[in-house]
């Protein structure tokens, strides 16, 4: 019989690997489900709701103040900037104004909180990709630690801060709260500097980062991906300028954003961004005004029947509440746009066509809360 | 800023595209019929300058005698919004067209919808449960769900 003249083809089955939900780069209980053409990704789909507590049906049978607690729990490391994004919502739901102490000590308060949160990507980001092993991660947790300790002294918690209020903050800030916070923001300009020192001309960081990961412009708005991940990818658009809500309209900063939209711009950007909260930080400090914290309201607020969306530029992006009162004292309806449960759609884009390798790079890049992705 | 367009003002210009789509101007939101809301969003997002390019959220509320889905529509070139109502009347099978080939952005978004409140969108490429588990009875987010 006479041998085909045509060189054997080695013909390969794809085959599907679980990324999950058990795993270190995940954060959380979250599930890659990969299929792969040898080494190289062609379908992802992500798989969670391992975490769902139903916090939207929780809150219909809880008091508007009640719910403020439940905020905490979604996004875990940025209970700070969940408050507000809540108490937001109400405020625009009732018309109640705040004192102007208390927008100055929110926007100190949410903007120390988008420095935790970036410090937590970051670091959490090298360590998956071991660039420098541990140790990068170690540096981002030492300086997140002096911003939980102002925490616990404002609120008695680290974590879920519950802080603040309609009308307001819990109570005023302790005497012993402002030293040490400009002790911080004097110190970190120059932590970040040392910081990039160490590692952003890393060599592993960049093979690992610059090229991967590639999210254009215009599948990240029409995924409707938000945040420092939208921005990497070259679109200026924080609701911080464009939209300004509490008093952001009245301090000097700027919008880092990226060019290719890369891992390593996701990167780059969320340093950058904790700069510009140092000198929104820095600002704030000096114009913080006395005088009262809190409006006063009822111990039970009774919105009127209406509908409120409120939303704020949260460190992972734009964290939404609508809320629905019909004129009891627990909302009808309590729905949240979770930043990082929509970012995630666009996952596919970013990975198909990688290696497994850089799948964890990548995703780790997305920088996502499983509590708030799951509610 | 970003400008809330005026829901009138808008309404007559959809009118003048699509007659009968808009049933009611609302103060602060723009309500369609379900069966042109795919027509509505369409024209919202391709028109150059209204260019509503990012759809923020979608929200599902049950009213018990109907459903409501509430689109915050924004648009970044521009920095305006605008929110856009519709309504499902049919309690046993509630079906609204799915925008998810307009904005990819929708995806999760009514999967979560169809999962928690159990309307189903037509026309999504995925419709099934997102965070509870497949077999699960009901949804939970309904009123009458306890």
């Amino acid at each position: 019989m006479a041998m085909s003249s045509q060189p054997a083809r080695l013909k390969t089955d794809t085959f599907v690997i679980n990324l999950g939900p058990q795993h270190p780069s995940s954060h959380g209980v979250f599930r890659i489900r990969a299929t792969f053409d040898g080494e190289i990704i062609v379908d992802v789909e992500p798989i969670f709701g391992y975490l769902h507590r139903g916090v939207e049906k929780l809150a219909e049978g809880r008091t508007y103040t009640q719910d403020i607690s439940l905020t905490d729990r979604m996004d875990y490391t940025s209970a700070m900037t969940n408050n507000l994004a809540y108490v937001l919502a109400v405020e625009k739901l009732m018309g109640v104004s705040v004192p102007e102490r208390a927008e100055y000590l929110r926007v100190i308060l949410a903007e120390l909180n988008r420095i935790v949160s970036h410090l937590m990507a970051v670091g959490f980001w090298l360590n998956d990709m071991g660039a420098g092993g541990f140790t990068p991660l170690m540096y981002c947790l030492r300086e997140r630690e002096k911003i939980l300790d102002l925490f616990e002294m404002v609120s008695g918690q680290r974590l879920t801060v519950n802080y603040m209020r309609v009308g307001g903050l819990l109570r005023d800030v302790p005497d012993e709260f402002l030293p040490p916070l400009k002790r911080f923001v004097a110190e970190m300009p120059g932590f970040i500097d040392e910081y990039e020192q160490l590692l952003s001309e890393n060599e592993i960081l960049l093979a690992r980062s610059k090229g991967v990961g590639i999210l254009s412009a215009e599948t990240a708005i029409n995924g409707s991906v938000v945040g420092p991940m939208l921005r990497a990818s070259g679109v200026n658009w924080d609701l911080r300028k464009a939209d300004p809500y509490s008093i952001y309209d009245r301090f000097d900063f700027e919008i880092p954003v990226g060019t290719v939209g890369d891992n390593y711009d996701r990167y780059t950007v969320r340093i950058a961004e904790m700069r510009q909260s140092v000198r929104i930080l820095e600002q704030a400090i000096a114009q913080l005004p006395t005088g009262a914290v809190r409006t006063k309201l009822p111990n039970i607020l009774r919105p009127p029947v209406g509908e409120a969306y409120g939303h704020i530029e949260g460190p992972r992006g734009e964290l939404g509440f609508y809320l629905v009162s019909d004129g009891s004292i627990a909302p009808y309806r309590f729905r949240v746009r979770a930043p990082t449960f929509i970012n995630l759609t666009v996952l596919p884009d970013i990975l198909i066509g990688w290696k497994i390798a850089d799948a964890v790079v990548t995703f780790g890049s997305v920088d996502i809360c499983m509590g708030e992705v799951d509610r | 800023m970003t400008v809330a367009l005026s829901p009138q003002e808008l309404a007559n210009r959809i009118g003048e595209q699509l007659p009968e789509a808009v049933v009611e101007a609302q103060e602060t939101a723009l309500f369609v019929k379900s069966d042109s809301l795919l027509d509505v969003a369409r024209f919202l997002k391709s028109t150059p300058n209204l260019d509503f390019n990012l759809l923020v959220s979608i929200s599902a509320i049950d009213y018990l005698e109907y459903f409501e889905l509430v689109y915050h529509l924004t648009s970044i070139t521009h920095n305006h919004s605008i929110v856009l109502k519709t309504r499902c009347d049919d309690r046993d099978k509630p079906t609204v067209p799915s925008v998810s080939g307009l904005w990819r952005g929708a995806n999760f978004q009514e999967r979560e919808i169809y999962d928690l409140m159990g309307i189903s969108f037509s026309g999504h490429p995925n419709l099934k449960r997102i965070v509870l588990w497949e077999g699960f009875e009901g949804h939970p987010l309904r009123k009458d769900y306890l």
